[in-house]
């Protein structure tokens, strides 16, 4: 199973660092990453792995989210489901 | 791998389109709960409901957290009361209407229905104590929604009842005056109404559904308009093409969290209701999809024709998305839940009459309109009977959601994703001769198909 991590925010310094170490605290695996830069605002899209977990999904979700505001950053983790779904037949 | 531009494109569907699942409904049995004893129904009511619905509100939250959209709603449909009430007298199916107020306060709901009565051919006992009884259940609980099914197209159209039902919602504003009539926006008059509608206040565990279903509601006008705004300047097929094409993606995020909820709950899955339903946040309307078409305010000539093909664009992409598809799958029109509705009301583009014509290529009817206070019960039942009529000839549903309150040009606030309305003129001609002659329209020929 994957989730996908996406980042919305101002461009900083060290925004895929922080990310990133929360995805390792919880186990999940990083596999893919894209990221642009426009107009100052920086979007990321991140797939993980999250198979492994060593928390509960919703623990990660709850985690990420609060990570972002800590930082002014907008960060959602989907179930990866929710794109099979809609774009997918 | 996923593309990143679909990935881009739900994320904004979401945060910036206003998508959502409206409701996940659970349709809860209540047959075995019979009593002759008023206090052991209502105790045994009230077990089954808390029992079957524990897990409800939680594994909601749960699936919205999982997959990042938000659950509107989380609601319980119940059996029609009337068919339990034969032995009750109205206090006694006031009492009962407490007790499902009691539940849904307990288990968190935001709504539960099935305060309901089904009189398209006459009146047993226990539908006249539950229809005697809804005035006063209504004032007197919040979250208890009512409906009275008084046509088919198979049965006709039970005219005392349209007649009774112009009375009780007179009744139901008087005691209710002073918040802005609220108990008439928690009842609905309907024609074919359907058993497995997830949507309130029409929402009611049908004759032939299973224990426990869930049934699930999506939304999305803000999507579909958005949509057709991207799309630019382009012929009203390709308009139609992308309706199809939103609705389907919209439909397919209500299957997956229709499926989810079913597996997490051990209940079967009932159905998708694939409807566009608007609420009061700007962006999340209805009008402004038939505006973004091209209209100038939603009300203008060519309204009807712009909401036919959205309705007929909605269902052809949705149906392919979900395996059950039912309820009342349409684009819904109510007035005051609808911001491009409730503007295009204020500057007079959208009267009681083009409203009327509206619901004849859409889904449900004329839905959360005020008109004024001092309506009389037989211009109430007049503009029933004109709509329900239009149902039971074209053999699909339509329902009547008056609010009488306040005098024309005012505004009437009912709160939440109720929203609030201007008030709206009636005609001042009465047809009081008309409704007092009662009995039954009979059913049409359309009827006879066998």
């Amino acid at each position: 199973m994957k989730a996908v991590v996406s980042v919305i925010g101002r461009d900083s310094v060290g925004i895929i660092a922080k990310v990133s170490a929360g995805c390792a605290d919880f186990g999940a695996n990083i596999l893919d990453i894209s990221q642009t830069v426009l107009d100052e605002y920086f979007t990321m899209i991140m797939i993980v792995d999250i198979e492994k977990l060593n928390r509960p999904f919703n623990e990660f979700v709850d985690y990420m989210s609060a990570r972002g505001k800590a930082d002014d950053l907008d960060i959602h983790v989907m179930h990866e489901d929710i794109f099979n779904s809609m774009h997918r037949i | 791998m996923f593309d990143t531009k679909d990935i881009i494109e739900t994320i904004s569907m979401i945060r910036e389109e206003c998508l959502d699942i409206r409701t996940i409904t659970m349709g809860i049995s209540l047959y075995d709960c019979q009593s002759e004893d008023p206090a052991r129904l209502c105790s045994r009511i009230y077990d089954r409901i808390m029992s079957r619905a524990e897990n409800l509100v939680k594994t909601g939250e749960d699936i919205e957290k999982k997959y990042g959209i938000p659950i509107i709603n989380k609601r319980v449909s119940v059996t029609p009361i009337a068919l339990m009430a034969g032995g009750l007298s109205a206090d006694d199916a006031v009492k009962v209407a407490k007790t499902l107020d009691r539940a849904a306060h307990e288990l968190g709901i935001n709504f539960i229905g099935g305060f309901s009565a089904l009189v398209q051919k006459g009146f047993t006992n226990g539908s006249k104590a539950v229809i005697d009884a809804i005035p006063q259940a209504l004032a007197e609980t919040e979250r208890v929604c009512s409906s009275v099914n008084v046509a088919s197209t198979k049965a006709g159209i039970n005219m005392d009842a349209v007649a009774l039902m112009g009375r009780v919602i007179r009744r139901t504003a008087d005691i209710t005056a002073e918040r802005d009539a609220i108990g008439c926006a928690k009842l609905v008059v309907f024609a074919n109404v359907p058993e497995d509608n997830p949507f309130m206040a029409g929402a009611f565990h049908g004759i032939g559904e299973p224990e426990t279903v869930i049934n699930v509601g999506v939304s999305g006008p803000g999507v579909v308009a958005s949509a057709i705004r991207r799309k630019g300047d382009c012929n009203l097929t390709e308009v139609a093409e992308t309706i199809k094409r939103t609705a389907f993606k919209i439909t397919r995020v209500g299957q997956l969290v229709a499926k989810e909820a079913s597996e997490r709950l051990g209940v079967p899955f009932g159905i998708v209701d694939l409807s566009l339903a608007p609420t009061p946040a700007v962006g999340d309307s209805v009008a402004y999809i038939l505006e973004s078409m091209g209209l100038e305010k939603c009300g203008c000539h060519g309204t009807t024709a712009a909401l036919a093909m959205l309705n007929d664009a909605v269902k052809k992409g949705g149906v392919m998305a979900s395996s059950h598809v039912g309820g009342l799958s349409g684009a819904f029109i109510p007035v005051s839940e609808d911001a491009g509705m409730i503007e295009a009301a204020r500057c007079g583009a959208l009267s009681l009459e083009k409203l009327e014509a509206m619901t004849a290529v859409c889904s449900v009817g004329l839905d959360m309109i005020a008109i004024p206070g001092d309506t009389p019960a037989e211009v109430i039942s007049g503009i029933i009977a004109d709509e329900i009529s239009i149902g039971v000839v074209n053999t699909k549903t339509t329902a009547v959601r008056l609010i009488p309150a306040g005098k024309v040009g005012d505004m009437v606030s009912f709160g939440g994703l109720l929203g609030e309305a201007p008030v709206i003129p009636v005609s001042k001609y009465s047809p009081a001769g008309f409704i007092g002659r009662g009995g039954r329209i009979p059913a049409p020929l359309q009827s006879l198909k066998n």
